[in-house]
């Protein structure tokens, strides 16, 4: 058996207002993420020992420093874009497995409308930095590819064309995202309608993506606690446990038009790991929080987690198969289309409210397993089966 | 669109030019020639683009900068309707496309003869270059016959 397999647990869960203008710095939005976490969990600030921070805001430093961590005996950071909250997860898991930290805050959020808006750059030179700075200056930049609905676009069409996914397919994602939101409380789009004449009607981004297959921009942040089974029993709400973590990169992870496939991605690499860490199939799964910063991305991560071979995703997503009361409800909340985009911590956050039964009108019956993903940079992965 | 802009006005040239970093130098200085090079691994024979210090395939560190033939095929794209830089904006709708050459190699460029309405997958393509700048010379692509 994987040595990480049930050995750490999600015990608390937090977010902070979801806002077009938040009026604060991210690490406060995250700070009060963060507190409301460690209220769900039972726990002191200073309960917390370990700190897996996120890819841009603040450090794990200033996290410590602000809520009184006096000994922090885990900082760490992943930089993987959107995929950094479940990997961020992954490293949670490890250090609390190993014995390096006991309890482990993993926040992440940001003023994505009112500080760093995509859609609304103020000129130089596109928003990427790290390991893609390079790739995307010398060789996109002056083709004017700069943006992730861009480079996600160019997977798309390839896809599209070649196995004639619908655009329908694409909007019955959108469709039902819009659906769950309306019945969750703190989403964004909680008073919204969307039909599937809205969705094919809207204006086109970047082609083959219309206004509806793109995430929110919004301010927000999350923040999730995990700690040790023995320790989660003392708790105020019941664990819910990490039972297969993985993360993966296409290769290149650097650029895009030089993968050998274009449809092998991070999760490619990581869904056999943590399907076989959890010991579970894709049959097994009751729900999806599938990273969604753009409609046909959510349909690569499927045929990449097997849940359907390649080039069928049009005849898996179906809405009585993604909608809620179908038989694999996916983004039960509403995801980064319709909720909020928060790195899909959100995601999280939403999988662990599933487990644990607390999502009223939205709650998926009889929720056991679920699975979440992330999804980031030019296509790196993460995935989380969760388990109550 | 971008296949209105092949013949760029040199001295209006607004858009941002590539940043010149490392290997990038001799990449487009090949350009500004007019020849398409890309690295080949001259142990086994490997072509690669984007350049890198090592062959993936081998682990040499010999490389060599061998000259494609230019032809090639459409193997993806994504027609930019929103500019994400305001430098575009004049520009949309255009394709931002990636071309698969002959050699193997795939970059990304812009057509400058193909609307973006009559794209698909595997349109016969050869390059173009486009010198925007004194200094600067961008390889594009236009049709040729299959």
């Amino acid at each position: 058996m994987n040595p990480l397999k049930d050995k750490s647990c999600i015990v608390g869960v937090g977010e902070s207002a979801f806002t077009r203008g938040s009026g604060k710095t991210e690490l406060q939005l995250m700070l009060d993420a963060s507190v409301a976490a460690l209220a769900d969990a039972g726990l002191k600030p200073h309960d917390i020992d370990g700190i897996v921070g996120p890819p841009i805001g603040a450090p794990a430093e200033h996290f410590a420093a602000n809520l009184g961590i006096e000994n922090l005996r885990y900082a760490a950071s992943v930089h993987m874009g959107g995929a950094s909250p479940v990997v961020a997860l992954q490293s949670a898991a490890m250090a609390v497995a190993c014995g390096i930290a006991k309890t482990v805050l993993v926040p992440c959020g940001w003023n994505g409308y009112s500080s760093m808006r995509v859609s609304q750059p103020r000129g130089g030179s596109g928003n990427a930095g790290g390991p893609l700075a390079g790739t995307i200056g010398s060789y996109y930049l002056p083709y004017g590819a700069v943006a992730p609905v861009q480079w996600y676009s160019w997977l798309a069409t390839r896809h599209m064309k070649m196995y004639g996914t619908p655009f329908e397919t694409m909007g019955t994602l959108a469709v039902a995202s819009r659906k769950h939101a309306h019945l969750n409380p703190n989403a964004f789009m909680r008073d919204r309608p969307l039909t599937m004449d809205d969705y094919l009607k809207a204006r086109w981004v970047s082609y083959p993506f219309r206004l509806f297959d793109c995430c929110l921009e919004t301010d927000a942040a999350g923040a999730v606690i995990v700690t040790s089974p023995e320790r989660a029993r003392d708790l105020r709400k019941p664990p819910v446990y990490i039972s297969g973590i993985a993360e993966g990169h296409p290769y290149p992870a650097d650029d895009i038009p030089s993968r050998p496939d274009p449809f092998v991605i991070g999760l490619t690499f990581a869904a056999p790991e943590a399907f076989r860490m959890a010991e579970v199939t894709p049959a097994d799964i009751d729900f999806a929080e599938i990273y969604d910063c753009f409609s046909y991305v959510v349909l690569l991560q499927i045929e990449a987690m097997g849940f359907c071979k390649r080039g069928e995703v049009k005849d898996f997503v179906t809405r009585d198969r993604v909608e809620l009361g179908g038989t694999m409800p996916v983004n039960t909340h509403g995801g980064l289309h319709s909720e909020a985009h928060v790195w899909g911590i959100n995601h999280i956050v939403e999988g662990t409210r599933q487990l644990r039964r607390e999502c009223g009108e939205r709650q998926v019956k009889d929720a056991e397993v679920g699975v979440v993903t992330g999804w980031g940079d030019f296509g790196d992965g993460g995935l989380a089966i969760l388990r109550r | 669109m971008a296949f209105e802009t092949g013949r760029s006005d040199k001295r209006e040239y607004k858009l941002p030019l590539p940043k010149m970093i490392g290997p990038a130098v001799e990449f487009y200085g090949f350009c500004k020639q007019h020849e398409l090079r890309f690295q080949r691994c001259v142990e086994c024979g490997t072509w690669r683009h984007i350049p890198r210090d090592m062959c993936a395939h081998c682990g040499s560190f010999k490389t060599e900068w061998a000259k494609s033939s230019g032809r090639g095929t459409l193997f993806s794209w994504t027609t930019i309707a929103q500019p994400m830089l305001p430098q575009f904006a004049p520009l949309v709708p255009y394709a931002a496309v990636i071309v698969e050459l002959e050699e193997g190699p795939r970059m990304v460029t812009w057509l400058v003869d193909v609307p973006p309405d009559k794209l698909e997958l595997g349109i016969p393509l050869e390059v173009a270059f486009d010198d925007v700048t004194p200094e600067v010379t961008l390889p594009k692509f236009r049709r040729r016959s299959p």
